[in-house]
């Protein structure tokens, strides 16, 4: 009798659980509420036969529960019933299948008039290309990669030159204009997933995928990797900015196109040491590090992270957040660079400094920091020599009370919280595994030994 | 994967069927005594040969399975079909040649002649372990022409298939030792080396199959 | 092998008694020492499973709290966890384990066919286990590619264990599938020669029926596992590019070419889907003989369900592509796997609706084995019912990868199988140790198990919803999900550890019933099956004494009019008076 009782219990609860639940699709942003009206369709039928089914199994738990000298019916068999039983049942299947199927066959003809988006993911970052004015994509692949063509585009293919790359993972979509979304993958698998979309695919290294749709809601919309792609799976986060067409336009024409990108000059170290003046009073003149002033050592840190950062700070991305008193400090000093080749001399002349490395401030339990780092080595490298691609930069031999204090900020929050910080976000996850100050003291010992 | 589909498809109606057959017209509930070989398999009492066809089902699904990889990697642009090594004819050749002597082993078995057991088997464990060797030596000739294994998915696939191939043909050796052990020492388990000869030539035959398919495979492709 | 064969292994089979310790509990060849050891095994590596699904459920109801699980041990344990559940617990339990125990005796045969062959699966089995564990202990661990090992991030760096792990993980189950080929072939041809006379292919109980096509569909679909395991360890230790193309990992080109990731899927899951009724066939066969015997009623519609056990079992070979709708393959085979998938529903639910009608003008006795073999019955319903999401095309774009996926296969092919696995343990036991258990023990154990884990699993299938990811070792903070996601999370977990603490009960249960527990009647349930009608209690090597089983009747005639008693033994002739016992059952 209890197990009758339990059974309509969670029957009925199971009804109260879907109706209250505050727990539903997004708030759909594209054409597909076809989907959910699939979706709906089969919760219906579905829904129907899990209560009728289960409160008729109740039923007989409580009329044919054992009584003694009662005796069961026999009846091996009831043709009759089970065929009509199996026919009710197909309908119902029909049912649910048929407008899957439709729904499919819109998905598979891709409207002539999409514009193409290619997503192009790697571990842990989305990056993006647009076809420039020609409406073609240039040419790629994979053993062309480099750090100075990341997209593995073919510099002799004309109808690459126009392409406009997006390296960093937000892309911009405009509203109302269906696109088709190319996918690609220069690893492993990933897959392209917006939930407030609702269509997902798996990129396929080797291969190209697609999905479309057309946006109908203007928002940001994050991108989520949904196919294990390794250790920073989780932290493989992105976004789509839906907006109208002249935002699209005006954002678009602002992005760098391939042949711009190799056209851009290099720093000049030259130029850079003038500018770096500035930057001696704190950091020192060979960028060694100044504990007293709260700077840290900047010689033989990766060029990209240091431009990365200057820029961050240059577009309010870091140092604006209330508890970062030394960020804020830097905001100031980083208004000293007037523009990106200023910025990319600066960087280029620290390059040049002599790397010695930053002496050890922090004590810990070596061995305790060594089992730590095995998850900061899958980016920064077992020698914690950092890698570009990965978007990790050089930790060994850098300041390690700098660390310190980064660690703490990226697990609290108060650096990686801007939206658009995208690589700050992906540290705050991690850095939120290391459980205390302990911990960071451990593993930043340890990193003092490499 | 159509090729996997189609074996298995095949393996699966056959018992399938038999099943369906086995059970469409009948009242299972009506108690009552059934004949004497109700409760026999499809094949009679052969618990054996059962077995031995079972595992041979197994098989046929492990390379067909293989064959459909073979098929679906072909289609990637970077196939460079192998040139297979002469000796591969020669190799057919002896493996022919063991399944026919197996065959009249078996027939001698059969027929009760024992004097010609352990010349038979003899043979065909020469011709056989002379098939294996010619397999491995295929190997090395590859080897030192150059196409190794990583050289080209063709040849990845050629190791493969020929390994795993020798493969079962060494798990057949073992069956084929232990009879022909039992035959060279006089044992007097007639019925038992007459048993292990039968089901080994069908093994035999069946790894013939095998090799014909998979060298007619390898020299179109 | 025929009943004269068999006869004539009677004398055989006193060389065959096991004398010492040895021969006996350890090398044995008796299929019930046999079904015990795969059974202790795989209950120890579940629980091991068991534990790391705690660790993962800690960190994700508290994320970041434990420093003992950081992202590299957390996909670790995922990918641990989902690999021993599938193979090492389930398959392995319920062909190596129910399998082995059941077929013979529920045939009426001495031992499997091949005996010495039945005892190299166990040993081999063993060994795959050990490997399997050894992998915890290497160095870089255990591999964390997810129990689906999708190249090529299996075997790049930036997986955990993308060395020796995911090596030892291959080699493991090359050996597990060794192991089982062995053990399959002894239960089909034991199935298909060595029933007892009289025992025709319909009067198998369903348990055999289940265990049967479950260990075919297993001896076709494991050889794709094989095939794909050793190509991937190529592909691995020796550079061929069977599924790796030209990339650029962590900057840096590895050297392969033109590979296709999607082929491993194909083949993965030309094994991976049938896999699924490997482990529900034996389960929907087992849970079939608990509800008649229980319920005292035969079977509703037998014949229905045999061809249902055979339809399931054709149709899952051409499903597999269902976990691929999101894989990037050709959009087209949507169509046709969303179709084939859909229609296996039908004989499905035949299934669900005939265990149902079984208890419609039964006698239900809600003994603990009864109560869960209902549980299955609402847990299968109601992961089955999800399925149908997935299953369509359509529907699956949004849901699959999310905890709507986790949810649904924990439902259908977590809980509803392990409600049979305890349901079947409860109600072979005194057959297998000649003690009762405990009821009262028993009952706890079932209520806490079905209610925490449907309090597990039914809210997270609203995360699926939200489009939470599965894999997931943390969220951060996410724009689309609200506080209150997290929370049910956390509720999620307290289930959890509920349930995994009311393991313990089970645990005590079967260690009191062997200590002090009252011996059991021969036939505690009044059975009809042959397994209950052993000249020795529990059966001793060899099973039948001195002489076979004949048997008259199917496996079901319970409540049969006309009878004295509520259920006649299968080896009763016709014409004889069912055994003068009080009518009803003692309870």
């Amino acid at each position: 009798m209890p197990l009758a009782v339990v059974l309509i219990l969670l029957v009925v609860g199971s009804i109260i659980f879907h109706i209250l639940s505050p727990w539903t699709f997004t708030e759909l942003a594209s054409n597909w509420g076809m989907v959910d009206l699939t979706f709906d369709i089969t919760l219906y039928v579905t829904g129907f036969v899990f209560v009728v089914v289960n409160l008729f199994m109740a039923y007989c738990v409580i009329k044919f529960r054992y009584k003694k000298g009662a005796r069961a019916a026999y009846e091996p068999e009831n043709k009759k019933l089970e065929s009509w039983l199996a026919g009710i049942t197909a309908i119902g299947v029909a049912a649910m299948l048929a407008p899957g199927l439709f729904v499919w066959a819109k998905f598979v003809d891709v409207p002539e008039d999409a514009h193409v988006v290619e997503v192009v993911g790697q571990q842990w970052h989305w990056t993006f290309r647009y076809p420039g004015e020609d409406g073609k994509l240039g040419e790629v692949d994979a053993e062309r990669i480099t750090s100075d063509n990341p997209f593995g585009i073919d510099p002799e293919d004309p109808n690459g030159q126009d392409d406009i790359i997006v390296y960093n993972p937000e892309a911009h979509i405009p509203i109302d204009k269906p696109v088709k979304f190319l996918l690609r993958s220069k690893d492993v698998l990933h897959d392209f997933a917006v939930a407030q979309f609702r269509m997902k695919m798996d990129l396929v290294p080797g291969m190209n995928t697609f999905l479309w749709l057309t946006p109908t809601r203007k928002g940001r919309f994050e991108i989520l990797c949904e196919e294990l792609c390794g250790i920073g799976h989780f932290t493989m986060r992105g976004a789509v900015i839906v907006e109208d067409q002249s935002d699209f336009d005006t954002w678009l024409a602002n992005q760098e196109t391939f042949s711009e990108h190799n056209a851009k000059a290099k720093g000049d170290p030259v130029a850079g040491a003038t500018q770096y003046a500035v930057c001696a009073t704190c950091h020192g003149a060979q960028g060694e590090g100044v504990l007293i002033m709260n700077a840290p050592k900047l010689a033989g840190q990766s060029p990209w992270y240091l431009k990365r950062q200057i820029m961050n700070y240059r577009n309010g991305l870091r140092g604006t957040h209330a508890d970062d008193m030394f960020g804020r400090q830097m905001i100031g000093m980083v208004a000293t660079l007037a523009d990106e080749a200023a910025v990319n001399n600066v960087v280029a002349y620290i390059a040049t400094m002599p790397d010695n490395p930053a002496p050890a401030t922090i004590t810990g339990d070596v061995a305790h920091g060594e089992k730590l780092f095995r998850v900061c080595a899958y980016c920064h490298g077992g020698n914690g020599m950092g890698n570009e691609s990965l978007n990790a930069p050089r930790a060994a031999g850098m300041s390690d009370w700098y660390m310190k204090r980064q660690l703490q900020y990226f697990k609290d929050g108060v650096r990686g919280a801007h939206l658009q910080d995208f690589y700050g976000f992906q540290m705050g996850l991690m850095g939120a595994t290391l459980q205390d100050e302990q911990a960071i003291s451990d593993v930043v010992a340890y990193i003092n030994t490499l | 994967m159509t090729i996997a589909l189609g074996f298995l498809g095949i393996i699966l109606v056959t018992l399938l069927g038999w099943l369906l057959k086995q059970t469409i017209n009948v009242q299972p509930w009506v108690a009552e005594t059934v004949g004497e070989s109700a409760h026999h398999g499809p094949l009679g009492n052969s618990p054996k040969l059962t077995g031995l066809l079972t595992l041979l089902a197994v098989v046929t699904a492990f390379f067909a399975l293989i064959l459909s990889a073979y098929a679906l990697r072909m289609e990637l642009g970077d196939w460079i079909p192998l040139t297979e090594p002469q000796l591969l004819w020669s190799n057919t050749v002896m493996l022919i040649m063991a399944s026919i002597v197996f065959q009249w082993t078996r027939n001698a078995a059969v027929n009760e002649q024992p004097g010609r057991l352990q010349a038979g088997l003899l043979l065909t464990g020469v011709l056989t372990l002379g098939f294996v060797l010619g397999q491995f030596i295929a190997w090395q000739q590859l080897q030192n022409s150059g196409q190794l294994i990583t050289s080209n998915p063709a040849n990845a696939f050629f190791y493969f298939l020929t390994g795993a191939h020798a493969v079962h043909i060494l798990g057949g050796m073992y069956v084929w030792a232990r009879a022909t052990i039992k035959v060279v020492s006089g044992s007097q388990d007639v019925e038992g080396i007459r048993r292990s000869i039968e089901l080994c030539t069908i093994y035999w035959h069946y790894l013939l199959l095998v090799w014909l398919v998979l060298f007619g495979l390898l020299l179109s492709t | 092998m025929s009943y004269a064969a068999i006869a004539d292994r009677d004398h055989e089979r006193e060389h065959h008694e096991p004398q010492t310790f040895i021969t006996k509990y350890i090398w044995s060849q008796d299929h019930k020492v046999i079904a015990i050891q795969y059974g202790i095994t795989a209950i120890f590596v579940g629980l091991i499973a068991l534990g790391l699904s705690v660790m993962m459920r800690l960190q994700l109801g508290f994320p970041n709290e434990f420093a003992f699980i950081n992202p590299e041990n957390y996909y670790q344990f995922i990918t641990m966890h989902g690999m021993i559940m599938v193979i090492y617990l389930l398959t392995a339990l319920f062909l190596g384990g129910f399998g082995n125990y059941l077929i013979p005796l529920m045939c009426g045969s001495r031992d499997m066919v091949f005996p010495y062959m039945n005892m190299l699966s166990y040993w081999v089995y063993l060994l795959s286990v050990i490997v399997l564990l050894i992998s915890f202990f290497v160095p870089g661990g255990s591999t964390g590619a997810g129990w689906t090992l999708y190249p090529p991030q299996a075997i790049l760096p930036g997986t955990p264990g993308k060395d020796l792990g995911i090596v030892l993980m291959l080699g493991s189950l090359a050996l597990f599938i060794v192991a089982f080929t062995m053990g399959g072939l002894n239960y089909v041809t034991t199935v298909l020669q060595a029933r007892c006379k009289g025992m025709t292919l319909m009067r198998l109980p369903l348990s055999v029926w289940g265990i049967f096509i479950a260990t075919i569909l297993g001896l076709l679909a494991f050889p794709a596992l094989l095939v794909s395991a050793v190509m991937m360890l190529f592909d691995k230790l020796l550079g061929t590019s069977f599924f790796m193309p030209a990339i650029s990992s962590m900057g840096i080109d590895p050297g392969y070419t033109g590979g296709s990731p999607i082929l491993f899927q194909h083949l993965f899951w030309f094994f991976g889907h049938p896999e699924v009724y490997i482990v529900a066939l034996p389960a929907f066969g087992l849970v079939s003989d608990l509800l008649s015997t229980h319920a005292r009623k035969n079977i509703f519609g037998y014949r229905m369900m045999v061809w249902a056990i055979i339809a399931i079992g054709g149709l899952s070979f051409i499903v597999w592509a269902h976990h691929m709708y999101v894989s990037g393959m050709n959009p087209y085979f949507g169509f046709f796997f969303a179709t084939t998938t859909l229609i296996i529903a039908v004989p499905t639910a035949i299934k669900v609706y005939n265990w149902v009608l079984t208890l419609w003008q039964g006698n239900i006795h809600l003994r603990v084995p009864m109560l869960f073999a209902i549980g299955f019955i609402f847990t299968f319903i109601h992961g089955g019912l999800t399925g149908l999401f997935l299953g369509n095309v359509t529907i699956d774009m949004p849901l699959s990868d999310t905890y709507f996926v986790v949810a649904h296969f924990h439902m259908v092919m977590g809980v509803s199988p392990i409600m049979v696995v305890f349901g079947a343990i409860y109600h072979w036991w005194p057959k297998i140790s000649g003690k009762m258990y405990n009821e009262t023990l028993g009952k706890w154990h079932f209520w806490m198990t079905f209610l925490g884990t449907y309090a597990i699993y039914l809210p997270m299938h609203y995360l699926g919803f939200q489009g939470v990811p599965r894999r997931y070792y943390a969220m951060g903070n996410t724009e689309f999900l609200p506080e209150s996601a997290q929370a049910l999370n956390a509720s999620i977990t307290m289930a959890a550890l509920l349930v995994a603490v009311a393991q313990i009960l089970f645990f005590i249960n079967i260690i009191w019933s062997l200590v002090k527990g009252p011996k059991s009647d021969p036939n505690p349930w009044d059975a009809t099956t042959l397994e209950w009608q052993t000249p020795d209690h529990p059966p001793k090597h060899g099973n039948w004494g001195d002489k076979l089983p004949v048997v008259y009747r199917w496996a079901y005639d319970y409540s049969v009019p006309g009878y004295k008693d509520d259920f006649i033994p299968q080896n009763v002739p016709p014409d004889e008076a069912p055994a003068g016992r009080e009518h009803g059952v003692k309870h």
